[in-house]
């Protein structure tokens, strides 16, 4: 349940790009997560409105946009990206199961707000 | 109007643990991250680790617990510096809490200083604490499945302990299953099967720390 400080840390940045801008009134924002980030989109929406409420972010919802799983097989470097619910599979071409390397899953970033 | 920001939320606490990072360097001091579920044997295995390597290295500890000091006072039994940071609650330790338990550490001269984070597989995983490495411990009393529905930690560690070794008689763990899930995206981690009762294993572990340690001072 890290996700209350996760939406704290959220809405001081969207606090600081709404200054930075001149903006008022936010309409909406977008979080992108990779999936390998164990965030739960459910619960920091939950922990989103108890941060807002009562604030001039009140209201505003969240949209959440997951980022699939890229690994780079160890053996042969091919990309691939693990289907759903079977992060452990081997590599697609030469059948590698061990070491490979993440290249995408792992983020977690604000990436745009709507505001004026 | 739209803007586009593109900003690591969690760029506040990255930035801490950058700082602390750049203070461990300039005292060449080892940080390690411990991070196991409740009951795996994190104060165990300090215990151990501070009794039998007193001779060796000057280290001190960070507990991080929701509530009492019982780990710190655990620690401190053996001699080295234990501060405890109360969560009240909050699930794992982050970097501003570090920095303010280093108010009550004597950096100097220091070797090693443990953070022990609060039991929890998932949440310590995505904060950094300014520590060279990740520690993850697992006990054989637990599911051999753990770095298969925990992926990010074990992806993220340097180190796997699997503790209790001993009790592994009378419980269905798989040591192979464990380990070949812990490599499948981290092929460098460290695997050490330990057991702070019988001491068995302890020695791979102590090896580590000793090359680490090493590493830094020379780094």
């Amino acid at each position: 349940m890290h996700e209350m400080s996760i939406a704290q840390s959220l809405v001081a940045i969207i606090k600081e790009e709404m200054e930075k801008h001149g903006l008022t009134r936010l309409h909406a924002v977008r979080v992108c997560h990779g999936r390998l980030a164990a965030l739960v989109p459910e619960a920091l929406s939950f922990a989103f409105e108890a941060c807002t409420l009562g604030t001039p972010l009140e209201g505003v919802q969240l949209e959440m946009q997951d980022i699939p799983i890229v690994l780079r097989c160890s053996q042969c470097a091919t990309e691939f990206s693990p289907e759903e619910g079977d992060l452990f599979m081997p590599c697609p071409k030469c059948g590698e199961g061990l070491g490979h390397e993440v290249l995408q899953g792992k983020e977690l970033y604000l990436d745009n707000i709507e505001a004026e | 109007m739209e803007v586009p920001v593109v900003r690591n939320i969690l760029e506040a606490n990255d930035r801490i643990s950058a700082q602390l990072r750049k203070l461990f360097a300039q005292h060449r001091i080892l940080v390690l991250n411990l991070i196991s579920s409740p009951g795996s044997g994190k104060t165990s295995t300090l215990e151990r680790t501070l009794t039998d390597l007193a001779g060796e290295f000057k280290m001190a500890v960070i507990e991080g617990d929701l509530r009492t000091d019982n780990d710190a006072r655990r620690v401190a039994a053996t001699g080295a510096q234990a501060v405890q940071i109360n969560t009240d609650g909050a699930c794992h330790l982050d970097s501003s809490m570090i920095q303010e338990a280093l108010e009550a550490i004597d950096l100097s001269g220091l070797d090693i200083l443990f953070v022990e984070n609060v039991g929890n597989l998932v949440c310590p995983a995505e904060f950094e604490v300014g520590e060279d490495y990740k520690v993850s411990l697992l006990s054989v009393t637990e599911g051999d499945d753990k770095p298969e529905k925990y992926p990010l930690l074990f992806a993220e560690s340097a180190v796997m302990l699997l503790n209790k070794t001993d009790l592994l008689p009378y419980v269905d763990f798989d040591m192979a299953r464990a380990e070949r899930f812990a490599r499948a995206l981290n092929k460098d981690i460290a695997v050490f099967p330990v057991s702070c009762r019988s001491r068995e294993g302890l020695g791979a572990w102590y090896d580590w720390l000793r090359d680490k340690v090493r590493e830094k001072k020379n780094a």
